[in-house]
């Protein structure tokens, strides 16, 4: 289905991004400049660019929580969504009440349990192994990271036409050399939008780690804050900053994803 | 009901199973009064971020190129940053802003717009910003061959747009929506972050006082999940009563 | 070894219902081996599900469907076996689109028949050259024309050197310039002694190849004969209204 819309895309994408960038930087500037009104204190940006480093030391640590869960999580979600369309009815039921139960519950409330409940060292063989707070919450977001591929991974199956799966096996094909060979080949491309999505979210959450102790961005920015004397007009810019950091990732993410989505489209 | 309680009381003593917001009063009253908040919560910020969509989706069909890319550019930041985030800013970063004013109740100088509007506030826009390009998208996918084709049978522009576009609109966008939502109802839970007494909220006052976190845990997990299962269970039979026959995804095996 | 009674293809009263719907309501018939059957009928009079129930795609609920000794509708059906005896071409061709034709054509004997690939390799590029598609061994279906792609679903199941093929209304979703090369592809193989079914709209066709006409409605058999004299002179009533229609 081709929208009109894609035919104007390329003015499309420099306007919106002219003008999603144009109201961040009102906001950032807007709320510098309330924080800088009136006070003799040094100026938002000046304290801005005195803790940068620090904060986006700190953003980066945020990515790399976002890779390592969806990376954890793509590699778990995958067999737990073959296990969804498994043709053994115990093993279907099975993997379709684990994708829900770990889609239906709240993140935040899968990291309180991760960082909570699970032990802060394992020990192996005498070896005493750390188990850092960090390390839980990459495990609290591969859960719904885990769910959430499976689903996708199912409405990918679910989406081929009926007759890839009639011809193999007309040709002969077992189920899993259907699923292996023709099938899941398929599924890829269909795979890549949602799964991009899905990136997005997670590393939109990252940032609730703080709630849990991580010292992540968010932390970093509290920190930021009662190092310059825990002024409350200060709040508005650095929110603003940490929200510009991941508007700069995230949005080319982002229009990559949505162009995913129409070459596939336009395609079939 | 006593009876009931007074098992569980037992049971703790039994196992070391500590489900102190069952037997006890007070626990029971906060997990309670959470649960409810939590409800609250969740259905003022469907209702609302409704509302923002459909006003969003209807901005975007504007003739003013500004009023368009200025609702794209409200879609793209809400869209990109998290959250939580965003909950901070509305509450801490402008929340200092607004004047303080007389609390009539307790007399004192409290905030004007208390955390909980806050969280309403926040989360609506942010559910209300992917809400307008599902509701758009929706509107989009009705084939262009139906709006000619009511056209030559005489309807009105408004007329095509309420009795043709927006039932199979509708019934296009509700799969999306319903995620959006289920993902809305699950995002409330951010709100414990700025104070609100949600069910999060009070499981924590609870551990915090009773040490069985591994118990509130367990339950809290169970509690939202149930939550958000009948909330599926809802859409779903939404979806199943307003499917028209031979219209739309058909699945494969 | 094929029954004294019973055709190279053989259906005695097969029987069935889809849900509340009762699609086939006891057809029998049986094809000589090497002859080519054409099955014709209005939508809906359960042709293509027959197809479907020949190569087991489809479990009947009564009767018995024979392939030259081969009992189909038993539980205890050795699917690859019957697979590698007949070969169905399907309306929507259904190549794999991410594999090339030539890829098309080799994957069932190589993964299925587990063949040497460099003798299925020949025998492909052969299947091609048949189909008169040369040069195109490594076009990716989405790339190919309507027609094309089902010369390629033609050869494809002909790798697996069925002794019969099915085909299931393969030129309704072409348009008239491209239906020609394929219904000449299927009247070369019909001529080469192929055993074929034929479920098709195309009156010319059934005319000019096959030695047999069927005519299907509401799920039965209402009178089959040679071409010359079904066309000519139908007997039944319904047939007569259904050629009135088409012709």
């Amino acid at each position: 289905m081709l929208r009109l819309s894609d035919a104007l895309a390329p003015v499309h994408v420099r306007l919106t991004s002219r003008a999603a960038l144009a109201v961040a930087a009102m906001v950032f500037v807007g709320s510098s400049a309330m924080a800088a009104a009136g006070s003799a204190h040094d100026s938002v940006v000046t304290i801005l660019i005195r803790w940068a480093p620090l904060l986006l030391t700190g953003f980066l640590f945020n990515l790399l929580i976002s890779v390592l869960s969806m990376a954890v999580g793509t590699l778990a979600g995958i067999p737990l969504g073959m296990m969804q369309l498994s043709p053994l009815r115990p093993v279907s039921r099975l993997g379709y009440y684990l994708t829900q139960f770990f889609r239906n519950a709240p993140w935040l409330v899968l990291l309180f349990i991760c960082v909570m409940l699970l032990p802060f060292e394992f020990r192996v063989a005498g070896l005493r192994i750390p188990f850092p707070d960090w390390v839980k919450a990459v495990v609290g977001f591969s859960l719904p990271a885990m769910a959430n591929v499976s689903e996708i991974l199912r409405g990918a199956v679910l989406s081929v036409p009926t007759g890839q799966w009639e011809s193999a096996e007309s040709l002969g094909f077992n189920r899993r050399q259907t699923m292996f060979q023709i099938i899941l080949p398929q599924c890829i491309k269909r795979m890549l939008p949602p799964w991009m999505n899905l990136y997005s979210l997670i590393t939109m959450s990252t940032v609730t780690a703080s709630v849990v102790g991580v010292s992540e961005m968010l932390t970093m920015t509290a920190q930021v804050h009662a190092a310059e004397g825990s002024r409350p007009e200060l709040l508005a810019p650095l929110y603003s900053f940490a929200m510009l950091c991941f508007f700069v990732y995230a949005y080319p993410i982002g229009k990559w994803t949505e162009y995913l989505e129409r070459k596939y489209q336009v395609k079939d | 009901m006593q009876v009931i309680y007074d098992w569980f009381l037992a049971f703790y003593e039994r196992t070391g199973i500590n489900l102190s917001f069952i037997y006890d009063n007070f626990d029971r009253t906060r997990i309670i009064k959470g649960f409810w908040l939590t409800i609250e919560l969740s259905m003022i910020t469907i209702a609302l971020s409704v509302i923002v969509g459909v006003v969003g989706a209807w901005l975007k069909g504007a003739r003013s190129g500004w009023v368009r890319h200025s609702v794209d550019g409200f879609i793209s930041i809400f869209r990109n940053t998290p959250p939580l985030v965003q909950i901070y800013f509305f509450y801490f970063g402008l929340g200092f802003m607004l004047p303080r004013v007389m609390d009539p109740i307790s007399g004192t100088m409290a905030p004007m717009v208390t955390n909980f509007q806050w969280a309403v506030l926040s989360l609506s826009l942010f559910a209300g910003a992917f809400n307008i390009e599902i509701f758009r998208s929706g509107m989009e996918a009705v084939p262009r061959a139906m709006v000619e084709a009511a056209d030559s049978l005489g309807y009105t522009r408004s007329q095509i747009y309420w009795h043709v576009v927006l039932p199979l609109a509708f019934r296009n966008c509700l799969p999306a929506l319903g995620n959006n939502l289920v993902n809305l109802v699950k995002t409330t839970n951010l709100a414990y972050a700025i104070a609100v007494p949600e069910m999060m909220y009070a499981a924590k006052q609870i551990w915090s006082d009773s040490s069985n976190v591994r118990e509130m845990m367990i339950f809290l997990l169970f509690a939202y999940v149930f939550l958000v299962a009948i909330l599926v269970y809802g859409l779903n039979w939404l979806e199943r009563a307003l499917r028209i026959p031979g219209y739309g995804q058909m699945g494969g095996r | 070894m094929t029954q004294p009674d019973r055709g190279f293809v053989s259906l005695r009263d097969v029987h069935k219902t889809f849900a509340v719907h009762k699609v086939i309501n006891g057809i029998s018939l049986d094809v000589a081996r090497g002859e080519t059957i054409c099955i014709i009928g209005p939508s809906g009079s359960g042709k293509s599900t027959l197809i479907r129930c020949i190569n087991a795609l489809v479990p009947v609920d009564q009767g018995s469907i024979h392939l030259d000794g081969i009992e189909v509708n038993t539980p205890k059906l050795d699917k690859l076996a019957l697979r590698r005896r007949v070969g169905i071409v399907f309306q929507q061709y259904n190549l794999f689109p991410h594999k090339t034709a030539l890829e098309n054509i080799m994957m069932a004997p190589i993964t299925v028949l587990k063949q040497d690939r460099a003798e299925v390799e020949a025998r492909a590029r052969a299947l091609l050259k048949k189909v008169r598609l040369e040069g195109k061994e490594g076009a990716y279906p989405g790339e190919l024309s309507g027609g094309q792609q089902q010369r390629v679903a033609i050869a494809r199941s002909l790798a697996m050197r069925p002794d019969v093929m099915l085909f299931d209304e393969v030129t309704a979703a072409l348009d008239p310039e491209t239906k020609k090369d394929v219904l000449t592809t299927i009247q070369d193989l019909a001529r080469d002694g192929m055993t074929c079914l034929v479920v098709t709209h195309e009156m010319g066709f059934a005319r000019e190849v096959s030695n047999r006409v069927y005519f299907t409605e509401g799920g039965l058999i209402v009178e089959h004969a040679p071409p010359a004299e079904f066309f000519s002179n139908p007997q039944d009533p319904r047939t007569r209204e259904f050629l009135s229609q088409v012709l």
